[in-house]
């Protein structure tokens, strides 16, 4: 970056002489060393470390570590519990950030012309996505409980008091008070993105449109999401790749229960690492899902997103 | 004549009245008030919810139908939830946070001005450090347990149940996030300036710590807020390497509600503790709120 404007002056020929570069890319990285050699110790290495254990026998059960090869790989991929909750997962993220993704578009579109209301809910906006995972699982807690929650109240003062909804107890109505509640959590952050990518529209481009009769369902589909289009896609894969990661809910919600219907990616290597100290097993999973998930995430990038940076 | 200055005024007050919504139409405006109020209260309810019940006394939280208000609102919760395990996950919370905060700024500032300037490494190695953060963190809760343990053997004040640990995983997890956000901070400070002042006989370090530092100071407290806010609510990897000592206070919120309502009041009252600091925290950030939640890849 230095180099193509010093060429411009006479005064800073000296920079342009080979050393400098040289020095210059020397520089560079030694001021990343720091960060380069606490991210090999404490996250390249654990994964490097993780892999080891994927392919060797490492369990309570059975005495000493030895080399099984891919084993625990093959035992993996006919593990239905793994497939059930990546199906539980997976859900979760669709489910849950495409319906972030319409709320959070119709309130922005509905605040992006007013800068008033815009000055007054966005501080309360926020407030949700700052919120502690842990906080918020008890929140809605207490929100979705069959007995005391204000969720089953308002359903009672609707269709008469014998409603009794065990939210949290069976594996359908939990997994949608999940979703809810990653709704209530994540729909602001949707929605403080695309107000974003609102504001930045060209204008000039709907009174085009708006003089050659287009009434607003064709301006929203032929000229504001084709331009903050490429905001949405990076919006939808921050989403979607930390929705993957839902692990507080399930803690707080319902444990994986009952049984194991509600158990997600993250909890079921949760459970076989820490309540059934499978270290193995449970590092080939890891990297199963991994590489899953490296996998569809490049394909997206290289579909979706392709500029990197706006 | 009149038809070009009609069709003007009318595009005129198109742009007056601003792209899509017609702030004029009733009905439009009756739908946005309603839309807005609705979602307003939603919102807001789940947290006005937990602030209420850790006033509360166990009858009044547990009831049927739920009371809104209590009648003799208490602060019980708090002191005994304080004089259990909120003191020490408390201070445990904010001395991991803090520290965590100030090790990845200073690491990644360096690294973050590195690649903004020098472009070290080019376009991979930036994209490198973004699947760092990407990665689903539960990838790398095993093999940490496991060497934590063994860390524990050689040096009890770096292995398992200690702050240390914590302060260091953490200070990586937000190094990625550090360096983006940085990066597109000082992308934003002219090469032109730091140029000028080179050729004026600045050091090179001399030119970060005089000029693009101080240029920088805002998203640098953006930064280092959601850094905090990062470390601050992470569960996961405390719930897993921490047991008594090093308890942080999602981990001591999530202990007191295990059981079904006989801890609500308590758990209540930690989550306000918890909560408030980051409440405060997200009126500063606000303005950078979308760079900061995308890691810098959109421009708030």
């Amino acid at each position: 970056m230095l180099n193509t404007t010093a060429t411009d002056t006479p005064r800073k020929r000296s920079w342009r002489n080979p050393s400098f570069a040289a020095r210059q890319r020397r520089d560079g990285w030694l001021l990343c060393l720091p960060a380069i050699i606490l991210i090999i110790a404490l996250s390249l290495y654990p994964l490097i470390y993780s892999l080891w254990l994927a392919f060797h026998q490492w369990d309570l059960q059975t005495p000493g570590h030895g080399f099984i090869g891919f084993d625990n790989f093959s035992a993996a991929v006919r593990d239905d519990r793994l497939w059930a909750s990546l199906r539980n997962t997976v859900f979760i993220v669709i489910v849950g950030v495409t319906l972030e993704f319409c709320f959070g578009l119709l309130l922005a579109l509905l605040l992006v012309d007013s800068v008033n209301l815009r000055r007054f809910i966005l501080p309360i906006f926020i407030l949700p996505v700052m919120m502690v995972p842990v906080v918020v699982g008890l929140a809605w807690r207490m929100l979705w409980d069959n007995q005391y929650g204000a969720v089953n109240y308002m359903i009672r003062s609707i269709f008469g008091n014998d409603v009794n909804i065990i939210w949290l107890g069976q594996k359908n109505t939990a997994i949608i008070a999940m979703i809810v509640t990653q709704l209530w959590q994540w729909t602001p952050f949707m929605f403080l993105i695309l107000l974003a990518a609102l504001s930045s529209v060209n204008p000039e481009l709907y009174e085009a449109a708006a003089l050659d009769g287009a009434n607003w369902a064709r301006l929203l589909i032929d000229i504001t999401l084709p331009s903050i289009k490429h905001i949405v896609a990076v919006a939808i894969l921050f989403r979607s790749l930390d929705a993957f990661k839902i692990f507080d809910l399930v803690y707080m919600f319902t444990q994986g229960g009952p049984g194991t219907s509600t158990e997600t990616v993250s909890w079921y290597i949760y459970r076989l690492g820490f309540q059934f100290f499978r270290m193995g097993y449970a590092s080939a999973i890891s990297y199963l899902v991994l590489i899953m998930l490296s996998f569809v995430a490049t394909l997206y990038v290289s579909r979706f997103v392709r500029e990197g940076r706006t | 004549m009149s038809s070009t200055s009609d069709s003007l005024t009318t595009r005129q007050a198109k742009t007056a009245k601003h792209r899509m919504v017609h702030r004029s139409n009733p009905f439009v405006a009756i739908l946005r008030y309603s839309v807005l109020l609705v979602s307003l209260v939603f919102f807001l309810f789940p947290i006005i919810w937990v602030a209420v019940t850790s006033i509360k006394l166990p009858g009044d939280y547990m009831h049927r139908p739920p009371i809104i208000f209590p009648d003799n609102p208490t602060l019980i919760h708090y002191r005994s939830v304080m004089s259990a395990k909120g003191e020490i996950a408390l201070r445990n919370s904010a001395i991991i946070a803090t520290l965590a905060t100030f090790f990845s700024l200073v690491v990644g500032t360096l690294a973050a001005y590195s690649l903004s300037r020098f472009n070290t490494g080019g376009k991979h190695f930036a994209f490198w450090l973004l699947s760092q953060r990407m990665m689903p963190p539960v990838v790398l809760v095993v093999p940490f347990f496991l060497l934590l343990r063994d860390v524990g053997k050689w040096n009890e004040n770096f292995g398992l149940d200690t702050r240390a640990a914590l302060v260091a995983l953490y200070t990586v997890f937000n190094l990625p996030f550090i360096i983006w956000m940085m990066r597109s901070y000082f992308d934003g400070v002219p090469a032109e300036l730091e140029e000028s002042a080179m050729v004026d006989g600045c050091t090179r370090i001399g030119v970060f710590w005089r000029i693009t530092l101080p240029l920088s100071i805002p998203g640098l407290i953006a930064t280092a807020t959601f850094a905090f806010i990062f470390s601050w609510t992470e569960f996961l990897f405390a719930v897993v390497l921490t047991r008594t000592d090093a308890v942080t206070l999602p981990v001591a919120i999530a202990g007191f509600s295990g059981s079904q309502g006989s801890n609500w009041g308590q758990a209540s009252a930690l989550a306000v503790v918890a909560t408030a600091p980051v409440f405060a925290l997200s009126l500063l950030v606000q303005r950078h709120f979308v760079r900061g939640l995308t890691l810098g890849a959109i421009r708030g």
